[in-house]
């Protein structure tokens, strides 16, 4: 019982991290995409305007 | 001023939480009745709280858009519910893993487990959904009523264990009850400070992210029309 028990608490905290940081890479990725996105599209506006 | 906020909320609410993990690893004892499998409660729980509130909070946002129709309450509902989702489904994989134990099932199909599914999949389809209205007003419009309606599955994943006549297999209330051994009040109420303080400092960084979108769409416009 005992070792059953390590191991599905080993598993649960090992998914609950894995979701988490999942998540923030996708934050983080996603962050990156947006500002380099918004940086394309101000230079674009800044070279139509010239 | 706004990545301060969130590299403070982040970094107190991590240091917490490593504190947290010591103390139930390393200094509480197994439990008498489940050994040591109890301590997936300290994620499992904080994650259910830190999400309940941030849907809350995606309520007033959602009823705020309605009412004053400014898009600064459609963000921080979006921003609230994504962050929120992610928290449910840590709860809702925790709970399946100690079930597996406690039980010797993944799932059972009772009113608790079964309400905090359908308040995962109602905003995860809230979430999928939203980018596939183009149109912003009818976005927020849309995503603001659709959150209304998922919420009042909040209140029956509440109550759930509480209703007298629930055949549900969830452990009663342990707070209420008084099943927590005083020794782990503080490692759980630890624990849900340092998920809200995460939570919080997730929801600022995507509450910035649906600006810059918002700007995008901006410029995008300047773009078309130049």
């Amino acid at each position: 019982m005992d070792q059953i028990n390590l191991r599905f608490l080993f598993y649960g905290y090992s998914a609950a991290w894995l979701i988490v940081i999942a998540y923030v890479i996708l934050l983080v990725r996603r962050g990156q995409k947006m500002d380099k996105e918004l940086t394309r599209l101000k230079n674009l506006v800044d070279e139509r305007k010239n | 001023m706004r990545e301060k906020t969130v590299y403070t909320l982040g970094l107190i609410g991590s240091l917490i939480l490593l504190y947290n993990l010591f103390t139930v690893f390393m200094v509480l004892p197994d439990e008498a009745m489940q050994g040591a499998i109890y301590r997936i409660l300290f994620i499992h729980v904080p994650a259910a709280f830190a999400a309940w509130i941030l849907y809350t909070v995606a309520l007033v946002g959602s009823v705020m858009f309605l009412v004053k129709k400014d898009f600064a309450y459609d963000s921080m509902a979006t921003s609230c519910i994504e962050v929120a989702t992610m928290f449910t489904l840590v709860n809702l994989v925790t709970g399946s893993i100690w079930g597996r134990v406690m039980w010797g099932i993944w799932w059972a199909w009772d009113v608790r487990l079964t309400s905090q599914l359908i308040c995962f999949l109602l905003y995860l389809g809230y979430l999928l959904l939203r980018p596939a209205v183009n149109e912003p007003t009818q976005r927020a419009t849309m995503s603001a009523i659709l959150s209304i309606f998922a919420f009042v599955d909040i209140p029956i994943v509440f109550m759930a264990i509480r209703w007298h006549d629930a055949r549900t297999q969830h452990p009663a209330p342990v707070l209420e009850t008084g099943g927590l051994a005083p020794e782990f009040k503080g490692p759980f109420w630890l624990g849900v400070l340092s998920f809200i303080l995460i939570s919080g400092a997730m929801v600022l960084v995507r509450l910035h992210q649906e600006n810059t979108r918002r700007e995008m769409d901006s410029v995008r416009r300047e773009v078309h029309a130049l």
